[in-house]
């Protein structure tokens, strides 16, 4: 064909020789691409599988309502330790969220070495291993609550103090980079109107990144329920529901040992007893529903955000 | 009538009537006003007197600080780090870069209209209600009233009043336009600046905001940037020619023109660039 051509023969003999070059090219890395995201996808199905296929039998509802039963270990449940997982992540968000929060808005308001140093030190924070942040739970919460109370110092405090720590960096920077992504427009129109730099922000801006902000909320939740290392060093566990009553209703005692779904699946698993080997596995299956739950929530909250924003 | 670019006032008083042919009041002054976005020289020494009640149009190249200026009026450029301005900018006498200025208080006074639609996500009438809110209005009552009295004002009631509570994001470009001129007026402005209100709009909704600025500058001192010809010999009385950063000539919209004095300013008005 290129040779009926008399003028650019030349340049179409040649681009099609490098169209082939580059076809082939592509399907090469396209055909990588999809191997790549095919053993991700693969690797997460293993894991579930494996989990359902251990955990799915010993699934009851008993594991729900019930708290431990040391006589028959075939029976009971961890009732107590969902119960702690969730004061855990009622704690931890009390205290990661509010510093998360306003130091994202902080990032975006203040400009200047301030703000990009706190930036470093929380991607510093990031960086370092839950276990550390449970030893330094464990010194800055365990140990003076023992002292003061006269009791053990383990408690949801000083859990959810090491998991809001572990928060703060993620929170932070999703927090961070939504209102980035909040047209400039918007707050200008805002400020026009007469409004302050804070009212804007609160206004405006922050409903504007609602979708987006929870979202980063959901998922740093979904990070830190799951995390066991933590916990060793700050809540000891317990086998029953750690509450007392005021005013005649029961709530979450919070300076008292807790437990929850990490740590006594961790438990369970190290265990001699094969009951209690199992109820670990059906443990991980709560747990792996509860984080992806949250995750899905997550992707919910999202979508009704970028519909609001169309 | 004087030219103020080549020729220096003496007097505010000399330049406002070197600008003037008819006696009206002065809203807005500039004098030498020079800015900079950091190192670079946006706007050389800009003389202008913007009258009151009437409608003032800034013409210009693409790039020529058009925007740059009408955002000096409300200071919206303090938002931009690295900024400076030197001369004077006085509101009815008052110096608006006085260290005493509250530039809330400023902006309440001298409201502005973007080039895009910006409503915020929520409410037609949350929109327009947002400003008399943040400037302390609870009563229920009141703010209907002035949602009705804005949308009337921007010729918007007839077509949103059964819809008050639906999504800004639901209406059409122009009307989301007129929402946020609504949303302007609703805070009482003596001084609306419109950055191109109209060049994100078809040709009908662009109508209708020029019978808009037709009817507001009985209230209202208007300041417009556009590039549309047409447009600022159809709404404004007074034009100011920018390029490169200086206004190259101010005067009578007749005038400009008709009989514009500058070489440059012909060249533009009769389309030889721009
Ligand atoms: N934030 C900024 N930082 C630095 N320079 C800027 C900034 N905004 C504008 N400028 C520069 O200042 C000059 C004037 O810009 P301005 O936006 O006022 O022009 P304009 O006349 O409004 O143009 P247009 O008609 O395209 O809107 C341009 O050269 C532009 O590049
Ligand atoms: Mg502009």
């Amino acid at each position: 064909m290129s040779t009926t051509l008399s003028s650019p023969p030349n340049l179409l003999a040649k681009s099609t020789g490098n169209v082939a070059g580059r076809k082939l090219k592509n399907i090469v890395m396209l055909t990588l691409c999809i191997i790549a995201a095919g053993l991700a996808i693969l690797v997460l199905g293993l894991v579930l599988y494996f989990l359902l296929s251990k955990g799915f039998s010993s699934l009851h509802i008993r594991l729900f309502t019930q708290l431990p039963d040391n006589i028959d270990t075939s029976k009971g449940g961890m009732a107590q330790s969902i119960f702690g997982t969730l004061v855990l992540l009622g704690v931890s968000s009390a205290i990661g969220l509010p510093f998360g929060i306003l130091g994202g808005i902080y990032q975006i308001e203040a400009r200047g070495r301030f703000a990009s140093l706190v930036r470093f030190f929380t991607d510093v924070l990031n960086g370092i291993p839950s276990i550390v942040i449970g030893i330094f739970a464990y010194a800055a919460v365990v140990f003076p609550l023992a002292q003061r109370t006269h009791g053990q110092g383990f408690s949801a405090y000083a859990g959810g103090f090491a998991l809001g720590i572990l928060m703060i960096p993620t929170v932070m920077r999703t927090t961070e980079e939504i209102l980035r992504l909040v047209p400039f427009p918007l707050r200008e129109a805002s400020l026009g109107l007469g409004a302050t730099r804070w009212r804007t922000m609160w206004s405006v801006v922050l409903p504007a990144a609602r979708g987006g902000i929870i979202t980063g909320v959901m998922l740093a939740l979904a990070r830190i329920a799951g995390e066991t290392a933590p916990l060793l060093f700050t809540i000891f566990g317990n086998q029953l529901f750690a509450t007392h009553k005021v005013a005649g209703v029961s709530v979450p005692t919070l300076t008292a040992p807790i437990d929850a779904l990490p740590l006594r699946i961790y438990n369970y698993s190290q265990d001699v007893d094969p009951n209690h080997n199992a109820q670990a596995w059906a443990g991980a299956v709560v747990l792996i529903t509860l984080i992806l739950v949250l995750s899905i929530a997550a992707r919910f909250a999202t979508r009704g955000n970028m519909q609001e924003e169309k | 009538m004087a030219d103020v670019t080549t020729q220096k006032p003496t007097s505010l008083q000399d330049l406002a009537r070197a600008q003037t042919s008819a006696p009206t009041a002065t809203k807005i002054l500039a004098e030498n006003v020079d800015f900079y976005y950091s190192a670079f020289h946006a706007l050389k020494t800009i003389n202008i007197v913007i009258p009151d009640r009437q409608v003032t149009a800034l013409i210009g190249p693409s790039g020529c600080g058009k925007s740059t200026f009408l955002r000096t009026l409300n200071r919206m450029n303090d938002l931009i780090d690295g900024t400076r301005l030197t001369g004077k900018i006085t509101l009815d006498g008052e110096d608006l870069y006085d260290k005493r200025v509250d530039v809330v208080d400023l902006r309440k006074r001298v409201g502005m209209v973007f080039q895009k639609p910006n409503p915020f996500p929520m409410s037609i009438y949350d929109n327009i209600a947002y400003g008399p809110r943040i400037h302390g209005l609870t009563n229920r009552k009141k703010l209907n009233e002035i949602v009705e009295r804005t949308l009337r004002g921007s010729a918007l009631w007839e077509e949103v009043k059964d819809k008050l509570k639906a999504s800004a994001f639901a209406l059409s470009g122009g009307q989301q336009q007129r929402l946020c001129i609504a949303r302007t007026l609703a805070v009482e402005p003596e001084v609306i600046l419109m950055d191109e209100p109209c060049s994100a709009l078809d040709p009908n909704s662009t109508f209708r905001i020029e019978q808009l600025m037709e009817d507001l500058k009985k209230d209202y001192t208007i300041v417009i940037v556009t590039h549309n010809m047409q447009q600022a010999a159809r709404v404004s009385q007074r034009t100011g020619f920018f390029l490169r950063g200086e206004m190259k000539e101010f005067g009578d919209t007749d005038q400009i023109f008709t009989s514009p004095k500058q070489k440059d300013t012909e060249d533009y008005v009769s389309g030889k660039f721009g």
